[in-house]
């Protein structure tokens, strides 16, 4: 094969992604020009209403954004308090050790069941545990989705905050031993400060990833269009509404279906860019 | 230097709360596989790989017998392979060739974009995915089918092998490429005969681990492929996969005990796929 060919044949994959990611963008907008139009832009975003009846039909995604929101950021809450611990534990405390590895393990573990297999558990374990502690009569609802959406982004939470926690030089740290500091204030000062901007993107995509999640939520919400107003309050997610109605929608409605998509679509961009940008910053 | 009371007690507390806390994140996950091996394992037989789908009345008549329900998920595995190997064949010649191509333009400007791509690829929610392939695939063959649910695991798959290639590849030494290039090889053969097969771990690895990621997706799959109860060859047809039956049923009380085992497999087939990708690049390491 002649080397020209070869280079024409490299640059044209590359020109394949452009034309995925382009083509992808393109038919999310176009598709969801319909329901822009009808409602406008902004109507859309801010309206709470969800009113299929044919006729009278009406929608708004702002039920949505909120039950998305509200369960991604109270699973980042609940997952906080040990994808931390995790981190510290691989990257300092048992760093390079075997015990470390075996954590490590189990957390890629975590991170390789699927989606649907978190909602059948959550379904059938979690759900019975809070009903029978009381907590709502269903079991169904925004802290159930959060708790299980906690425990599925632990992994991408903590492998890599770890890894920048390693990163951290160790004259540095050496340094702060000898000045008398204890191995809690080494963390607490020389880690932590320098590994900040790293962990916060670490959790900006794992805040990425609960906000795309779809199955386990969509079995666990109780699927609900309205705004939950307490923990315990059924409600739906951007991603669960898609999941629940695309099936039997037409018309407006199908296009009001594909506009949250790209709202998604959006939101999730841009976390992930944030992310990602903090983490390239770092590496210069 | 004497270390304060207070200090020194703060140090050991903190000690102490991460190990505590490390060890509670593998409770669910020892929850999960006690759950799904104790719910799941009895349903495993010859049927349930080689037959489909029970009615909930056959599911029925078997637990009022005391007997473990008929049937199995052929429908479900054949769908998943059928449409797992359809991504594979998109995904991984374009995935290395960016991926080669990503490795070595590392300046030029449409290397910088298509990389920001990939990740921005990498980060689009499944059910989005599922979306963008409905509007591609499913309205133009006016049906769902298994062709639609190939492609758009085929989209899943395509970032994942694009970067892990890329990283492999950047991780060979370049002396690699000059010496076979000092031979008067060509470019294309050097890429093809040294570059490549030196590389072979890594991307191999990068493949598998993209597989077991995409073989649980159920939400693009919702869309696209729909889900049927008999075993199904027609790509164009709509098909059923592992993960799907699981959505399909998993209300269903009667069926409940198929699901589980269904879940079992699932699990299985992603483990092993991960043992498999760590033992390759173990070996292969460069």
């Amino acid at each position: 094969m002649s080397d020209k060919l070869f280079k024409i044949i490299l640059s044209s994959s590359a020109v394949i992604i452009l034309l995925i990611s382009g083509g992808m963008v393109y038919s999310l907008t176009s598709g969801s020009i319909p329901a822009f139009k009808e409602f406008g832009f902004f109507n859309f975003i801010f309206s709470p209403e969800w009113n299929a009846t044919p006729g009278n039909e009406e929608y708004g995604a702002l039920t949505f954004i909120v039950g998305t929101i509200m369960t991604s950021l109270l699973a980042l809450l609940f997952c906080i308090p040990f994808s931390l611990p995790v981190a510290i534990f691989i990257g300092e405390y048992f760093k390079g050790k075997r015990i470390a590895s075996v954590l490590g393990t189990i957390v890629d573990l975590l991170a390789g069941i699927p989606s649907i297999v978190y909602g059948l558990w959550g379904f059938y374990v979690l759900r019975p545990l809070i009903v029978s502690l009381g907590l709502s009569e269903q079991g169904f609802g925004v802290l159930t989705a959060s708790l299980v959406l906690a425990i599925m982004i632990i992994p991408y939470a903590a492998s890599l905050s770890s890894e920048f926690i390693r990163l951290v030089p160790g004259e540095l740290k050496e340094g702060a031993y000898s000045l008398g500091a204890t191995r809690a204030e080494v963390i607490q000062s020389i880690i932590f400060p320098l590994a900040g901007p790293g962990i916060f993107s670490a959790y900006m995509l794992a805040l990425g990833r609960a906000f795309g999640e779809t199955m386990a939520v969509t079995m666990l919400i109780g699927n609900a269009n309205i705004i939950p107003t307490s923990l315990t309050d059924t409600g739906n997610t951007m991603a669960s509404i898609i999941a629940n109605q695309f099936g039997e929608a037409g018309g407006l409605k199908l296009s009001s279906l594909i506009a949250i998509g790209l709202l998604l679509f959006i939101i999730t961009a841009i976390i992930n860019y944030i992310g990602k940008l903090i983490i390239k910053r770092r590496n210069q | 230097m004497k270390i304060s009371r207070y200090r020194n007690i703060k140090n050991k507390a903190l000690y102490i709360g991460v190990i505590i806390l490390s060890g509670l994140t593998a409770v669910p996950l020892i929850a999960i596989l006690v759950k799904v091996i104790l719910k799941g394992w009895r349903q495993i037989n010859f049927d349930f790989f080689t037959q489909t789908t029970p009615t909930t009345l056959d599911a029925i008549y078997a637990i009022n017998a005391g007997e473990i329900i008929p049937g199995g998920i052929a429908n479900g595995i054949i769908g998943m392979l059928l449409m797992v190997l359809m991504a594979c064949v998109i995904a991984i010649p374009i995935g290395i060739i960016c991926g080669i191509y990503l490795a070595e333009n590392t300046k030029s400007h449409l290397a910088s974009i298509v990389r920001f791509l990939t990740d921005l690829l990498q980060g689009i929610p499944s059910i989005v995915v599922g979306i963008i392939i409905y509007i591609w695939v499913v309205i133009p063959m006016k049906s769902y089918s298994a062709i639609a649910g190939g492609v758009a695991l085929s989209i899943i798959m395509l970032p994942l092998i694009v970067r892990s290639t890329e990283e492999t590849l950047k991780m060979l030494p370049t002396t690699l490429k000059e010496a076979g290039l000092s031979l008067g090889a060509s470019y294309s053969s050097v890429v093809f005969r040294v570059i490549l097969p030196s590389a072979f771990g890594g991307i191999f690895t990068g493949i598998l681990l993209a597989v077991s990621r995409v073989i649980g997706e159920t939400a693009p799959l919702m869309l696209t492929a729909l889900g049927s109860s008999a075993v199904q060859w027609d790509v164009t047809k709509p098909a059923s996969s592992v993960s799907l039956l699981i959505w399909e049923f998993y209300n269903d009380p009667n069926l409940q005990n198929m699901i589980w085992s269904a879940s079992l497999f699932l699990l299985m087939f992603i483990l092993i796929l991960n043992i498999f990708a760590k033992r390759i690049s173990n070996k292969w390491r460069i």
